[in-house]
């Protein structure tokens, strides 16, 4: 249509360049998008060339190695990649309930006029810096930790046969614990905010139907709103769960940088962000630079399918919502 | 009427567990701003903002973090911006019905939420390496592909609220399809947009890790780009697991500034989105 007008257009050359300019604009923006796709994979292979020489030197048995000597130059990621997924795990355990019991009382239980502040609170707890968790976590909530809640855990759970392991040990507020309880507060925001509009895609009169026929609240929420959203309650996890595993500088704070796996919860470990952020810019020999890349590499494989899985997921909630 | 009852408490009880459940998110937002005020504002005065950071036991301030921090964020913000809103614009514009936006937007998405300390990785293998050293430039391009993935987002968000209407009267006039982008529908999503980039600096004024093996850290005042540079989350990384007290007292009231000047901007941001009438939710 608009080639037509162009094309009737007395001033030939006029039109011409107008032309020409639309396709460069249009060229431009299509290549900047082909940016982004070079981006991810510029960083992928650089993190692999990068990493090469400690796979090459080390082998797969990298993954569960547990050995770190910088001094012989001998490296094993077991540590911090156990530490990643264990500190993250607690992190799940914590904060999807609270995230959900947040998106549950935003969407069902909040007076209209408080649900905008208060879901901008919340919000607001995803605003503020990862260095801002880990000062506070090293400062206030370790030292409460170490001397309120790690006691009692250990007093309750200390005797337990099966499960003794796990608070072994004395309670020395930094570790992996605490590390996972930041990441708890953390991931919350995200989680919750994800929940709360996919709550929202319900339709209301599934909702008001459940109502009619004299549901309670709790039984609508379990028994009509979470089954339709499944898919996105659980893309709006995964996709905390992708933040917890890639967040550094809070865990680094509180995580004590002790390489080896310990089974118990008070004590330090390390994981692989804060790996990085201790050792990178201090990091001599051949091998030290490249065992840390590859770590970073294997971070950047995990988070990226958790994303990807969590990505997929709330897509088809949107074609579900959109039907 | 046991049943009825039984199924009156559970809802209570689940009820007050949600209740308890945003009390308690809420309670940690207080408690990190109450501690940050509690104390950072004791150790902020006039010569925080005039002095370098000190050596351990000297008197000292934050200037050059500072500096460093404002410079680094705006060159980021500069070169991310651009490139953010040309991406959106193909992906709002240009993108309907071809394959390349679908996985660009997924992929975009993705980088959204990558770990930062991947992109300092990246970063610091094709930057730092070639040039032998850290620098302010590393640190601001790291910086900068931070930015990139949240103006994307806004941008294509805000670009699709602008009514097709617009566009259509524009066309109808002989318009060519740059001008009706450039004139019409960015003017349109203008305000939406500034949304975005505010966003993306709140984003990138507080990351410490892509910071910390590219732009590195300066004990000093310095100006020059091609060296490592002083920022002010570094300084309050360093200061505050260093075992001086009036380093922490410096890394406490870095991090107030950091974080009201993140706030200042979040809140400011969704003032500006609410009152263009768009939503930056997710």
């Amino acid at each position: 249509m608009v080639d037509a007008v162009l094309e009737s257009s007395s001033t030939g050359t006029h039109s011409r360049r107008q032309r020409l300019a639309d396709i460069l604009f249009r060229g431009t923006t299509q290549l900047f998008a082909c940016g982004v796709l070079v981006l991810l994979g510029a960083v992928m292979l650089s993190l692999l060339i990068g990493g090469m020489p400690a796979f090459h030197a080390f082998g797969v048995s990298f993954l569960w190695s547990e050995v770190w000597n910088p001094v012989k130059q001998i490296f094993g990621g077991a540590p911090a990649i156990y530490g990643t997924l264990v500190t993250s795990l607690i992190a799940m355990l914590i904060g999807v309930p609270l995230a959900l019991g947040v998106a549950i009382f935003l969407t069902e239980l909040c007076p209209p006029l408080l649900r905008r502040p208060i879901g901008t609170l919340v919000e607001l707890l995803a605003a503020i810096p990862s260095i801002i968790y880990g000062i506070w976590g090293l400062f206030v909530l370790a030292p409460f930790l170490q001397l309120t809640v790690q006691p009692f855990l250990k007093d309750v759970f200390g005797n337990i046969p099966l499960i003794e392991f796990l608070f072994r040990g004395p309670p020395i507020g930094i570790g992996v614990l605490t590390a996972g309880f930041i990441l708890a507060v953390m991931v919350l925001p995200f989680i919750a905010a994800v929940t709360r509009d996919v709550f929202m895609t319900v339709p209301a009169i599934l909702r008001e139907s459940a109502y009619g026929v004299g549901c309670t609240t709790a039984e609508v929420v379990r028994d009509i709103v979470l089954p339709y959203t499944r898919v996105g309650v659980v893309g709006g996890v995964m996709l905390g769960l992708g933040r917890a595993l890639g967040e550094t500088m809070a865990v680094t704070f509180v995580i004590g940088n002790a390489h080896r796996v310990s089974a118990s919860l008070l004590a330090p470990g390390t994981t692989i962000s804060a790996t990085l952020a201790n050792e990178f810019s201090e990091a001599v020999g051949p091998l030290y630079i490249p065992s840390l890349i590859l770590l970073g590499f294997i971070l950047f494989i995990i988070t990226f399918a958790v994303l990807a899985a969590a990505k997929l997921m709330l897509l088809r909630l949107d074609r579900q919502a959109a039907k | 009427m046991t049943l009825y009852t039984r199924r009156r408490a559970t809802n209570l009880v689940i009820l007050t567990l949600s209740l308890f459940a945003t009390g308690l998110g809420l309670l940690f937002l207080f408690l990190i701003l109450g501690a940050l005020l509690y104390h950072g504002l004791p150790a902020l005065s006039f010569g925080t903002f005039t002095h370098a950071t000190p050596a351990p036991g000297n008197q000292g301030g934050l200037s050059n973090a500072i500096y460093g921090s404002v410079v680094m964020t705006a060159v980021a913000t500069l070169v991310g911006t651009p490139v953010g809103i040309l991406t959106g614009t193909y992906l709002a514009e240009y993108g309907r019905g071809s394959w390349l936006a679908p996985v660009v937007r997924f992929v975009n998405d993705i980088l959204l939420s990558a770990p930062s300390i991947v992109i300092g990785v990246f970063v610091y293998t094709l930057v730092v390496v070639p040039m032998g050293h850290f620098s302010a430039w590393a640190g601001s391009i790291a910086l900068a592909i931070l930015v990139v993935p949240v103006v994307v987002r806004t941008s294509e968000d805000m670009l699709n609220l602008v009514p097709s209407g617009l566009r259509e009267a524009a066309f109808a006039l002989g318009t060519p399809g740059w001008k009706v982008v450039v004139m019409i529908t960015y003017r349109a999503a203008l305000q939406g947009m500034m949304t975005g980039v505010m966003l993306a600096v709140a984003r990138i004024a507080g990351e410490t890790a892509p910071l910390l093996f590219t732009a590195l850290n300066n004990q000093f005042s310095s100006a020059n780009m091609n060296g490592p540079m002083a920022n002010l989350p570094v300084v309050i990384f360093q200061f505050a697991m260093s075992p001086y007290a009036d380093w922490q007292r410096l890394a406490w009231g870095g991090a107030l500034l950091i974080t009201f000047a993140i706030l200042f901007l979040n809140i400011g941001a969704r003032f500006l989105a609410n009152w263009s009438g768009g939503s930056t939710s997710r």
